[in-house]
C-alpha cells in the first residue's frame, strides 16, 4: 500500500529528505508531496551569495531533472501550507488546497531577524535569505554609493561581500565589540577587523543601530548609530541572526521549544508521532541549529523511520564553520572558545602576514578540542576532523603555515573529513580504491563528500595524492603519457599514424579516450585529411561523418558563415537546402544555421549543394574552432569604434580547421558596450579607442567563466600575433577536453604564467608557435570538399553497406511547431522479420 | 545448415572500423579489428534506440575487443555482446566471416 509523506518545505533539508528517501524506497511505499512557499525548486542556499558573482539560479538548483521527473514526488511551487489539521490528518495549502497525509515533515527553515528598530520596515530595507532577496538587493543597488549591512556575523559578512561585488561601499554595524562573535576570539576579531579592513569595508562595532530614517520619498536616507554617526544610504541589509519559522507549530497544538522552534525529540519526532521536523525550523530536544549539515544529519534520521529501516538517534552536530571573503578565511571547529573545564590555549598569531591560529586543547593538552583560524584556514580541513582526538603531532606543528604543516596522512581513518555530508576518511580512501577512482569529480560523485560547501576539496585532492592516483596523467590504459606529451612526442618524432604511435609508446588497441586524442594531435600538426585511410577510424562519430551526430542517430549540418556576415543568395540556399531535405532550422547562439535531421546517406548530397554554392564546413563537428561572433562595429552601429566585422571574419578564416583539445569559440565587440559577448568566449577581442583588447579564457562550460585580460590596445597584427601564439600553447599543451579556462587555472601561475609565455616570451617559443599557426593557415582545406572530391571517402556514407538506399528503421519524425523533430525510439527486438521495411516509419 | 548473407566485399571494411548492414529488418554493426578479426553486434545502441554502433571507435579494454557507443559512450565487448560499463545491458551478436574475398553473416 502506498502512504503519502507530505513535506512542508523545500529547501535545503526538506530537498535532502525526500531525495534520500527516494533513493531508498525501492518498494515505492511512499508518494510524496512537496508544498513550497519559493517559486523555486529547492537550491543551493549556503552558495547563495555566488548568484550576485555571476552564478545563474539553475546552477544553483539541487533538484536534477530525475527528481522533478519522478512520478512519486509532486512539487508545487509558490503555494505554502497554512494550516496542519491533525484530527483529519491533512494540510491545508495557501491556494485552497487540502493534502491528506499518513507522515508529515516540517522543512520549514527560518526567517532572518529584522531587530525593530524604528525605520525597519522602509522601502530599501532588505533581508538575506533567498534568491528573490538577492535580485531585490541587486535591483536596489546603486555603484558607488554606500549600503549599510546590520550585523557583523558570517551572513553579514557575506552580505557586505556581496554589496562590495556589486559595486557598492558597504558599512557594516555589529552590536558586539568584535566582527563574528560567535565563532571569532577577541586575538582572532581584531586580525579579522584589519583584513576585512583592507577590502573597504568600513566598519562599526560595539554600537546598536539607533534607527532608520526615511528620505521625502519615503525611502530609506540615512543609518543613524547608537554611537552618534550617521550613514547615508538607500539600502539597508539585515542580517542580524535567524528564527526558526515554527509558526504552523502553535495553532496545530504542537510543541515549541522555549527559545522557538518545533520541538522534536531525538528522532526529530514532535509531540504527533506522525509529525517530524527537520533542519532549521527544529529544536531538537530544544536546541536550534543553523547549519545544513545538521539538518541533513535530520533528514536522514526521519527517512530511515520512515522506511522502517531501524532508527539510530540524531547525534547531534559539529558546527564548524569557515568562511571565504574574498580571500580572507575566517574558520571556527569544535570548542572554538574553550569553554571546556581546565581548556588550554596555543597561539600563533602573526600581524605582519595577517594571520591568526589559536588551538583548544584539553587539560593535559593531548586532546584537540577545538580551534579558530584567521587569514588562513588551509588547516582547516585536516583540524577539523581531529576534534575530540588525540594530538598527531606538537600543536606548534599543526598551526605551521599550509604545505609544512600536517598532511592526511596523519588523521585516523573514522575521522569525518566532510561534515557537510558527514563522510569520513576511510569512506573516501575505501571508494577511491575500490572503484578505482582518479579524480575530485569521481569522490564527489561516488561519496557525496564535497558536493556541499566544498571547504574539504583540499583534502580530498590530498587523499587522492595518498592513495597514489594524483600523480597520474595517463591518458587511458593503452598510454601512460598526458595529451600533451603525447603531442610532443607526435610533433617530434614525425609519427602520422596511431598504430605507429601505440607501437612505439603505448600498448594495446586503443579505445574512445585515445584515438579521438591522438586524432586530434595528427589534424592539429597538419599530418593529412582526417578520413584519410587507419585516421578515419580514430575519429568520434562527429568528426566521422564531418557532422553533429544528435539524439536519434542523425546528424546536423552547420556551414560556416564567418563572423556571421552573411548574403542573401546564401540564405536563401540554406532555406532550399533544408526544405528539399525536411531539415528542422535553427540559428544557434554563434550566430550559424543549423540545419537537423539529416540521415547519414544524405550528408553528401546536402554537401554538395552547399559546397557548390560557396560553403564550407563550420567544424561544428569538431574539437576546433567554431565561430568567431561578431556585433555590427563601424560600419552600422553609432557607437562603434573599430570594425568588429572585419576581425571576426580575419580572426575566423584564419583559424577556421584548427583542431584543439577542447571546442574553441570566440568573439568581437566593437566598443565596450559588449554586444558580441566576447568576454564569454576562450578568447573574445574588444574594440577601445586605441586598438584592441584582447581577453583570454572565458566560457568554461559547467562553471561558466568571464575571459579576463590578456593585453590591451593591441594594433590588428599585435592581436593577431598573441592570438596565434595562445591557441597554439593552448593547443599543444592542454589535457584532453580541457577547456581554455581550465586549462589556464591548472597552469603553475595561470593568467599570469599565460602572459608570459603569449606576451612576453618568457620560454623562448613564441617565433615557433607563430610559425606553427602559420603552417596550419597555409595547409587549410575544405573538409567536406576533400570528402566530395574522394570516392573512397563518400562510400562510407551509406545507411547499410549492403543496402545503401534503405533507411535506417529506427529514425522517425514527428512534427512541432511546424518542423521535423526526433520521433520516439522504440527498440526493435533482436529478431529477424520477413521483409525489409519499405516505409520510412520506425515499426510500433 | 547456416545460410550465409554476402554483405560487402572484404576491402570495403578497413582495419578498426565498423560498417552498417541490413539483416532482414535487423540492422547490424559489423566491425573488422586491427588483426583482421571479424565481429557482428546488433547496431542498435540499447541506451537510446539509435542504430549508430557502428560509427562506435573500436579497441580493446583489458585485451578484450571492443566497441565505444558514440552516443553516450558505453563500452560493449565485440565477442560476447555484453555491455562492460553495465551489465545488464548487452547487443546481440551474429556469426560473420570472410568468404572468397566476401563478408558473410550467418542468418539464423
Ligand atoms: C546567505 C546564506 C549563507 C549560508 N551559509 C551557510 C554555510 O556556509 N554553511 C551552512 O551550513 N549553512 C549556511 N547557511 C544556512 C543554510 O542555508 C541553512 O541551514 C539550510 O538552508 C537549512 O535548510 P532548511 O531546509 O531547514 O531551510 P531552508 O533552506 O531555508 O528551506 C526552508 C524552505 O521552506 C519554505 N517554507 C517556509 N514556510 C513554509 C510554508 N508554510 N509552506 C511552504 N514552504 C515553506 C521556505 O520558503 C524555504 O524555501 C547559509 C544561509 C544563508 C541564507
Ligand atoms: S559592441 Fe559597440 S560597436 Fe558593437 S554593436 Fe554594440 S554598441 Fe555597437
Ligand atoms: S565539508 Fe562541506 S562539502 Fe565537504
Amino acid at each position: 500500500m502506498t502512504r503519502t509523506l507530505v513535506v512542508i518545505g523545500h529547501g535545503m533539508v526538506g530537498h535532502r529528505l525526500v531525495e534520500d528517501l527516494r533513493a531508498r524506497d525501492e518498494a515505492d511505499a511512499w508518494r510524496v508531496e512537496i508544498l513550497a512557499e519559493e517559486s523555486r525548486p529547492a537550491y543551493d542556499r549556503v552558495a547563495l551569495s555566488s548568484y550576485l558573482d555571476g552564478k545563474s539560479a539553475e546552477a544553483l538548483g539541487l533538484a536534477g531533472p530525475g527528481f522533478l521527473d519522478d512520478p512519486m514526488v509532486r512539487l508545487r511551487l509558490d503555494c505554502g501550507a497554512a494550516s496542519i489539521d491533525r484530527v483529519s490528518r491533512t494540510v491545508t495549502a495557501t491556494d485552497g488546497t487540502e493534502l491528506s497525509y499518513d507522515a508529515l515533515v516540517l522543512a520549514t527553515g527560518s526567517r532572518p531577524f529584522v531587530p525593530p528598530v524604528p525605520g525597519h520596515d522602509l522601502d530599501g530595507c532588505h533581508v538575506y535569505r533567498t534568491l528573490d532577496d538577492l535580485d531585490g538587493i541587486r535591483e536596489a543597488a546603486v555603484e558607488g554609493a554606500p549600503g549599510v549591512v546590520i550585523g557583523g556575523g558570517l551572513l553579514g559578512l557575506e552580505a557586505a561581500n556581496a554589496l562590495r561585488l556589486l559595486g557598492m561601499r558597504p558599512h557594516v554595524v555589529e552590536m558586539a565589540p568584535r566582527l563574528m562573535p560567535l565563532q571569532v576570539d577577541g586575538g582572532g576579531g581584531r586580525v579579522l577587523a584589519g583584513l576585512v579592513g583592507e577590502l573597504g569595508l568600513a566598519l562599526h562595532c560595539g554600537t546598536a543601530t539607533d534607527s532608520i530614517v526615511a528620505g521625502p520619498d519615503g525611502r530609506v536616507a540615512e543609518v543613524r548609530l547608537g554611537d552618534g554617526n550617521t550613514v547615508e544610504t538607500n539600502l539597508v541589509v539585515f542580517s542580524a541572526g535567524v528564527r526558526p519559522r515554527d509558526e504552523l507549530a502553535e495553532p496545530a497544538g504542537l510543541a515549541r521549544a522555549d527559545r522557538g522552534g518545533v520541538l522534536v525529540d531525538d528522532r526529530c519526532r514532535t509531540s504527533d508521532e506522525r509529525i517530524w521536523a527537520v533542519g532549521e525550523c527544529a529544536a531538537v530536544e530544544g536546541r536550534c541549529y543553523g547549519l545544513v549539515a545538521p539538518g541533513y544529519g535530520m533528514a536522514e534520521v526521519v527517512v530511515r523511520q520512515l522506511l522502517d529501516l531501524g532508527g539510530e538517534a540524531f547525534p547531534g552536530a559539529d558546527m564548524s564553520t569557515k568562511l571565504k571573503l574574498l580571500g580572507v578565511d575566517v574558520a571556527a571547529f569544535g570548542d572554538a572558545h574553550g569553554a571546556t573545564e581546565g581548556a588550554l590555549e596555543v597561539v600563533y598569531a602573526n600581524n605582519a602576514a595577517g594571520t591568526y591560529a589559536k588551538l583548544v586543547l584539553s587539560d593535559d593538552a593531548r586532546l584537540l578540542l577545538g580551534g579558530v583560524l584567521v587569514g588562513d584556514a588551509s588547516a582547516y580541513a585536516t583540524l577539523r576532523p581531529l576534534v575530540g582526538r588525540e594530538l598527531p603531532a606538537p600543536p606548534e606543528r599543526l598551526l605551521l603555515p599550509a604545505g609544512t604543516g600536517l598532511g592526511a596522512g596523519a588523521l585516523p581513518a573514522d575521522a569525518i573529513v566532510c561534515s557537510c555530508n558527514n563522510v569520513s576518511k576511510e569512506d573516501i580512501t575505501g571508494a577511491i580504491t575500490g572503484a578505482a577512482l582518479s579524480d575530485v569529480a569521481g569522490v564527489k560523485a561516488c561519496t557525496k563528500a564535497g558536493t556541499s560547501c566544498g571547504s574539504c576539496v583540499p583534502m580530498l585532492k590530498t587523499l587522492l595524492g595518498e592513495c597514489g592516483v594524483a600523480a597520474s596523467h595517463a591518458l587511458c590504459e593503452h598510454f601512460g603519457q598526458s595529451r600533451s606529451e603525447l603531442f610532443e612526442i607526435i610533433r617530434v618524432t614525425g609519427i602520422a599514424t596511431f598504430s605507429e604511435l601505440i607501437g612505439r609508446h603505448g600498448r594495446g588497441l586503443g579505445c574512445d579516450l585515445c584515438k579521438p586524442v591522438v586524432a586530434s594531435i595528427l589534424a592539429s600538426l597538419g599530418r593529412g585529411h582526417i578520413l584519410d585511410g587507419e585516421q578515419a577510424g580514430l575519429q568520434d562519430t562527429n568528426d566521422r561523418f564531418l557532422a553533429n551526430m544528435q539524439r536519434n542517430g542523425t546528424y546536423s549540418v552547420v556551414p560556416r558563415v564567418p563572423g556571421g556576415e552573411i548574403t542573401p543568395d546564401k540564405l536563401i540556399v540554406l532555406g532550399e537546402v533544408a526544405r528539399d531535405f525536411e531539415l528542422y532550422t535553427k540559428i544557434t547562439g554563434g550566430q550559424r544555421i543549423d540545419l537537423f535531421g539529416a540521415r547519414v546517406e544524405q550528408l553528401p548530397l546536402i554537401w554538395r549543394r552547399l559546397v557548390d554554392a560557396g560553403f564550407e564546413s563550420g567544424h561544428a563537428y569538431g574539437k576546433a574552432l567554431r565561430t568567431v561572433k561578431s556585433c555590427v562595429g563601424t560600419d552600422w552601429c553609432r557607437y562603434g569604434v573599430q570594425d568588429s566585422v572585419a576581425m571576426a571574419i580575419r580572426l575566423e578564416l584564419r583559424y577556421r580547421g584548427l583542431r584543439a583539445p577542447h571546442k574553441l569559440k570566440s568573439g568581437v565587440s566593437g566598443c565596450a558596450r559588449e554586444c558580441a559577448e566576447a568576454r564569454s568566449k576562450d578568447f573574445g577581442v574588444i574594440a577601445t579607442e586605441r586598438g584592441w583588447n584582447l581577453y583570454v579564457g572565458g566560457n568554461g562550460g559547467f562553471t561558466p567563466r568571464h575571459a579576463e585580460l590578456l593585453a590591451a590596445d593591441l594594433d590588428d597584427d599585435g592581436l593577431i600575433r598573441l592570438i596565434d601564439r595562445f591557441l597554439m600553447f593552448y593547443v599543444r599543451t592542454a589535457d584532453r577536453l580541457q577547456r581554455t579556462a581550465a586549462w589556464i587555472e591548472s597552469l603553475d601561475g595561470g593568467l599570469e604564467h599565460v602572459r608570459d609565455v603569449v606576451v612576453e616570451d618568457s620560454l623562448g617559443i613564441a617565433a615557433e608557435l607563430e610559425t606553427a599557426m602559420e603552417q596550419h593557415v597555409d595547409g587549410y582545406a575544405d573538409e567536406w570538399a576533400g570528402v566530395l572530391a574522394d570516392p573512397a571517402k563518400l562510400s562510407r556514407f551509406v545507411s547499410f553497406v549492403n543496402a545503401p538506399d534503405a533507411p535506417d528503421p529506427t529514425i522517425s519524425f514527428v512534427a512541432e511547431r511546424g518542423q521535423p523533430r526526433p520521433g520516439p525510439v522504440t527498440l526493435p527486438m533482436p529478431s529477424i522479420r520477413a521483409a525489409r521495411p519499405d516505409s520510412e516509419e520506425v515499426p510500433a | 545448415m547456416t545460410t550465409w548473407l554476402p554483405i560487402c566485399p572484404w576491402t570495403a571494411l578497413a582495419p578498426a572500423y565498423g560498417v552498417p548492414a541490413l539483416l532482414a529488418a535487423e540492422p547490424v554493426a559489423v566491425f573488422r579489428t586491427h588483426d583482421d578479426e571479424l565481429y557482428a553486434v546488433g547496431n542498435v545502441d540499447p541506451f537510446c534506440g539509435a542504430g549508430v554502433m557502428s560509427r562506435g571507435i573500436v579497441g580493446d579494454r583489458g585485451g578484450e575487443p571492443t566497441v565505444a557507443s558514440p552516443m553516450l559512450k558505453q563500452v560493449f565487448s565485440l565477442r560476447t555482446g555484453e555491455c562492460l560499463d553495465d551489465p545488464a545491458a548487452r547487443l546481440p551478436t551474429f556469426q560473420v566471416r570472410r568468404h572468397d574475398e566476401m563478408v558473410e553473416i550467418a542468418v539464423p
